[in-house]
């Protein structure tokens, strides 16, 4: 791996002195690796509008961060990055320090451990809320192993665990399509949960939802980043405050502001095109 | 010991009861026809066995395009071209059995060659002289068939309308080769005149009898493979993929393996639905490859209802009883009376007969239940899922 860059980088070593060159890239990459999700100069444009924009974005392992920014921002986008729905035009992505996601396609980066859930909720129609985890969970992917699959005792309890912490046991045998824009959200969090990520991308997760589903998700999601990393995108000031982490603001597909959620909400940048209006 | 506990999983009470049907179909039909006389009023006619027999060929074809079709959402208008070759795979073993008794006597070749002058077989029909060879291609060409086109077409994320176009360019291809005297297969004429199947003439009242048991059957282990994969965890990923296709990638699967297994298993099925009309019927031309005869099994499937086990069943049988019933006075409407019908079940029985009678039993269920609960008994808050897809 560190050959492998160090050859690419050539061109750039040539016309810089090569020990200050190596140092700084050497730095770089001990901070890539304390990392979970590295994004660095990332731009993506879709039929020329730059929806991405020279993007640098760093996720230490085992830490949760909020993301807010206006509609457009790029928000999504850069999940759809990172779970290889969207391939950069340009820049770096790393998990885990060491892999380059813009090698990989959406199931090998999903088994990898990285999750997602969808602005929109997206679950399994078709199917009952324990189906849907029963799908999700992780294990093996192949065709054969899903043919002669039976589910054991350590399953089943682990589905009862999520269901419980979903609040959707009583809703069990439900079809999902019966649920609420609410439990549609939580089941598609219990998805999450049921493929035991390390990394999970939750984009939105209350919108549609009552004051006290709202704080619920909040106590939710803090009680998943005690051992997850955790991204989450939402405009909800109030349950961004909520979660009580590191925010980062983004705006015109790059970094606007970041830091405490009372540095950013007091960034003169961030009031006049996201607060303010 | 796994494979017994993925059919146990898959049988409930309504598959059990068809399959009881259809195994009484099978022994009951051609046993009335051998074993009482002309004159009896229970007697099955000839012809009535010959009829039946196509159906239940019909019927399993008609299961296997529920299985990408009602599961997997893959709407293939060219399913046809699976059983046409499993026809063709049966045929060339049927021809093979003629041996010296064709018209012009040739030991080895059949008499479409000699007709052409062809000097010896061409390779492709070497080993069809074994029936064991033979059934093996029945299921090994529609299979590989369906891997390769698959293969690429799915992976390279071809879905929907233009999926179902390049199914009905293949089997429109399949057809334009096959009417070509040149590809070694009769042309347009195809295969006929068969003679014996595995030493046993194909005219005997016991031989038909023998391949209407046969059929019935193939469609029992059909309706149990398919009723099995359902109920399995491939079968919650097949209507995954089919209502939410992207998303089962975020969770790890690869929904293109998924949709080529079910579409080669189907291509099987096919074939071998097939190989058992072919020594019914007495022929197998290229005519079989015709994309209306694919469309046909679109609309027997979706009259009956898809994503249903029984439905597609019930369509083949109902759907082909009347095409007989009209062919026998008016057969130029036929055409007509098939699109009506498929516009007919679209606007106004979108599940189809059995998907339709599903939902009228579940609601029937939940009204009871609902009174049940208004007297302030016990009962469950939403009643027990149908198991599968029943
Ligand atoms: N696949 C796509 N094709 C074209 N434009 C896209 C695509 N995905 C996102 N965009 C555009 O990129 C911009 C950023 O969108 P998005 O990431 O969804 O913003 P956010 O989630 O922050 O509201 C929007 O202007 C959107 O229209
Ligand atoms: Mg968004």
């Amino acid at each position: 791996m560190n050959d492998m860059a160090m050859i690419e980088e050539r061109p750039l070593a040539a016309k810089a002195p090569q020990h200050a060159a190596l140092t700084e890239r050497e730095v770089q990459e001990s901070r890539r690796k304390e990392t979970i999700l590295y994004l660095d100069g990332v731009s993506v444009s879709f039929d020329g509008f730059r929806a991405i924009n020279n993007l640098s974005f760093l996720l230490g392992k085992g830490e949760m961060r909020a993301i807010i920014g206006p509609n457009g921002a790029g928000k999504t986008t850069m999940m759809d990055i990172v779970t290889g729905k969207t391939r950069p035009d340009e820049g770096e992505v790393f998990f885990n320090g060491t892999v380059d996601l813009t090698k990989h396609d959406e199931p090998a980066i999903a088994t990898m451990g990285i999750g997602r859930k969808f602005q929109k909720p997206t679950v399994f129609e078709g199917h009952t809320v324990e189906d849907n985890l029963a799908l999700a969970l992780a294990g093996s992917r192949s065709i054969l192993a899903a043919i002669f699959h039976r589910r054991d005792a350590e399953e089943e309890a682990r589905i009862a665990e999520i269901l419980d912490t979903i609040r959707l046991t009583h809703l069990r045998d439900a079809s999902a399509a019966n649920l609420s824009h609410g439990q549609k959200q939580w089941l598609e969090i219990g998805m999450l949960l049921a493929q035991d990520p390390k990394v999970l991308l939750v984009d939105e997760p209350v919108a549609g939802m009552t004051d006290a589903e709202t704080e619920e998700t909040a106590r939710l999601l803090r009680d998943i980043a005690r051992d997850h990393s955790v991204v989450v995108v939402e405009h909800d000031m109030g349950f961004v405050r909520d979660l009580g982490v590191k925010v980062t603001c983004l705006h015109e597909g790059s970094v606007l502001s970041e830091g405490s959620i009372d540095n950013v909400s007091s960034d003169p940048k961030v009031v006049e095109v996201y607060l303010g209006r | 010991m796994i494979v017994g506990h993925l059919l146990r999983r898959g049988l409930n009470r309504w598959i059990v009861l068809s399959l009881a049907v259809i195994l009484a179909i099978g022994i009951a039909v051609p046993a009335l026809n051998l074993l009482l006389p002309v004159t009896h009023p229970l007697h099955v006619p000839t012809y009535i066995v010959a009829l039946f027999g196509k159906y239940l060929c019909y019927a399993l074809l008609a299961l296997s395009l529920d299985l990408v079709w009602g599961y997997v959402g893959i709407l293939s208008l060219g399913h046809g071209a699976f059983f046409a070759l499993g026809g063709y795979a049966m045929g060339m073993y049927l021809m093979r059995q003629i041996g010296p008794r064709g018209v012009y006597g040739d030991p080895v070749l059949p008499d479409f060659m000699v007709f052409l002058n062809w000097q010896e077989l061409p390779w492709f029909w070497y080993g069809f002289d074994r029936f064991w060879f033979a059934a093996l291609m029945v299921m090994v060409v529609p299979g590989l068939l369906a891997f390769i086109f698959g293969w690429f077409a799915f992976r390279s994320r071809v879905t929907g309308v233009y999926l179902s176009i390049i199914t009905q360019a293949m089997t429109y291809a399949l057809m334009l080769a096959f009417f070509r005297n040149n590809m070694g297969f009769g042309g347009n004429n195809g295969l006929t005149d068969f003679k014996d199947i595995l030493g046993y003439s194909v005219q005997a009242g016991e031989t038909r009898a023998a391949l209407f048991f046969a059929s019935a059957a193939a469609l029992a282990l059909g309706v149990l493979f398919v009723s099995a994969l359902g109920a399995s965890r491939y079968g919650k990923l097949m209507i995954a993929v089919r209502d939410a296709e992207a998303r089962t990638r975020f969770i790890g699967y690869r929904p293109e393996y998924v949709k080529l297994f079910a579409f080669v298993a189907a291509a099987v099925m096919a074939g071998i639905a097939g190989a058992l009309y072919v020594p019914q019927v007495g022929i197998i031309n290229p005519g079989e490859f015709a994309p209306a005869n694919s469309i046909e099994i679109v609309v027997w499937t979706a009259v009956g209802g898809r994503g249903t086990i029984i439905g597609p069943i019930i369509g083949a049988i109902l759907v082909n009883a009347g095409k007989s019933w009209l062919t026998g006075f008016a057969p130029e409407f036929w055409l007509f009376a098939l699109g009506g019908l498929f516009v007919a079940v679209t606007l106004f029985l979108p599940k189809g007969i059995v998907g339709t009678a599903i939902d009228g039993w579940d609601g029937l269920r939940r009204m009871r239940d609902g009174k049940r609960r208004e007297r302030g008994e016990d009962a469950p808050l939403t009643g027990p899922q149908p198991e599968a897809a029943e």
